[in-house]
């Protein structure tokens, strides 16, 4: 049925609608964009009010908390995100999230990527092992990100026995075949800049040996690391005498 | 003006006859049994925990039984026709409009009057009066958005779902806001784009997120900038809403 002409409409309800519309847009444009600061990042609720709150779906729950998680105290610009977060608080979070989707990486992404970057050694430090912990949960799926909390534990917080005990932990847990044997190779390198010289050249002729090395090219880089290793201890045994 | 009495009246004995209130009443027991079962199982912040879970239940049943009580009326009266038979009365069609809000409206008190009850057992007095307010502002905007929608739409699936799409989208907005602004990669032209059609799909929806807040209940009631906030964003967005629906409702061909 076709409606009646614009000129049934009475002059002061389109007055009114142009004014209530103007108003709205008004009130709206003026008000505080929404914003979330680090003092709003309220504690983590419990997993099991989480999975409720979720209506059967965890999943998608924790997708969109993750989201909204980022979303605090982060600015563009100069300044420093997430530095005035409450890490404590950040973890359970991130806890929480992995709890609803265990297969998720995003949290752990986040801790070691953007969490761990703050210029704070304590809150690097407190997500590094955040990341550490939650590895053996299901290491073959999350060793990623705890190589990467190898290295900064490395090359940022120049913690190398830390270092160590990550690179150490991926060697030992993460196992499945689609690992990497680079992944499970760090801990030697890391004993290398320790100078556990001795040590690393051992690990490192060791998976020569066990032929898990199948690529040409990573063979190479091994067998040309490892003579380079025998190198350096040849000429530290040289000093000695 | 006496149509406009009689209409709200009619309303009024229509939600009553639909045994509404004794609804109302229902979901206020199992509210109670609820905050018993969680009183039992918390372990710490039992108040706080009971207030925060039957105000966001009790905010969510209002709203679901004000939009449902105006849509499936509107529906029906338009069956009967109700509608046609007061439109053909020698009064104006906002009259009908007027009427028909008029009577809703005193619903709306009714339940925010009656779910705020059970809450004055775990909240503050100032905190639970603003809470009551507010959400019988927030059941105004549903109302008026409702009779829009369903004198728009005519159905009762697709008005109901317009509600719910409006409501939900409403109480997020700010959410997805604060969201697409923490893109952590440079937005492409797409994403900024994106985040300027969000941008001004916000501009056209009522702050809702910033009504019936739960933290008035534990914390402290709000200030008289926030309440005045409330009542200015109330007043503009029934004023936006009922403007919309008269113009909808006066082109109409019945």
């Amino acid at each position: 049925m076709a409606e009646r002409p614009l000129a049934h409409v009475p002059r002061l309800v389109l007055a009114l609608l142009a004014l209530g519309l103007a108003a709205q847009v008004a009130l709206r444009a003026t008000s505080a964009p929404p914003r979330a600061a680090a003092a709003d990042l309220a504690p983590a609720p419990s997993a099991a009010a989480l999975k409720l709150a979720s209506f059967g779906d965890p999943i998608a729950l924790a997708k969109v908390l993750m989201l909204h998680l980022q979303a605090f105290d982060y600015q563009s610009g100069s300044h420093v995100p997430y530095q005035d977060l409450d890490y404590g608080r950040l973890e359970d979070w991130l806890s929480r999230i992995l709890e609803l989707d265990p297969r998720g990486q995003y949290p752990l992404l986040a801790a070691s990527r953007l969490y761990a970057e703050v210029p704070v050694e304590a809150k690097q430090r407190s997500m590094l092992e955040f990341v550490y912990r939650e590895f053996f949960v299901d290491p073959n799926r999350r060793w990623p990100w705890l190589a990467h909390a190898t290295m900064v534990a490395k090359y940022r917080l120049h913690d190398l026995p830390l270092a160590r005990r990550y690179a150490a932990a991926i060697q030992r847990h993460a196992t499945a075949p689609d690992v990497p044997l680079w992944a499970g190779q760090m801990e030697a390198f890391i004993l290398e800049d320790m100078n556990e010289l001795e040590t690393a050249r051992i690990m490192i002729g060791g998976y020569l040996q066990s032929g898990r090395v199948k690529d040409p090219a990573e063979l190479k880089f091994l067998d040309q690391r490892l003579k380079e290793l025998e190198a350096r201890l040849a000429a530290r045994k040289k000093e000695k005498k | 003006m006496s149509v406009v009495v009689s209409l709200a009246r009619t309303t009024l004995i229509e939600a009553v006859r639909n045994r509404l209130l004794w609804l109302a009443v229902v979901i206020v027991g199992v509210a109670l049994g609820l905050a018993q079962f969680l009183n039992q199982v918390a372990i710490t912040e039992s108040r706080e925990i009971q207030a925060a879970l039957l105000a966001a239940l009790l905010r969510v049943a209002a709203v679901f039984i004000a939009a449902t009580f105006v849509i499936t009326s509107v529906v029906r009266e338009s069956n009967d026709k109700v509608i046609e038979l007061v439109l053909s009365l020698p009064v104006p069609r906002a009259a009908y409009f007027f009427g028909k809000f008029a009577g809703c409206a005193l619903v709306a008190a009714a339940l925010a009057a009656l779910f705020a009850l059970p809450l004055a057992l775990f909240a503050q007095p100032a905190g639970l009066a603003a809470w009551a307010g507010s959400l019988f502002c927030e059941l105004l905007i549903v109302t008026a958005m409702s009779l829009f929608c369903v004198l728009s739409l005519a159905q009762v699936p697709s008005a109901f779902a317009a509600v719910a799409g409006f409501y939900l989208l409403s109480r997020s907005m700010a959410a997805m806001q604060t969201i697409a602004g923490a893109a952590l990669t440079e937005p492409s032209l797409v994403d900024r784009i994106v985040n300027r059609i969000v941008d001004l799909i916000a501009l056209l929806l009522p702050a809702l997120d910033r009504m019936t807040e739960t933290a008035w209940l534990l914390e402290s009631a709000p200030g008289a900038g926030a309440l005045g906030a409330l009542l200015g964003q109330t007043t503009i967005y029934l004023a936006l809403i009922g403007a919309a629906a008269l113009f909808d409702l006066y082109r109409k061909n019945f």
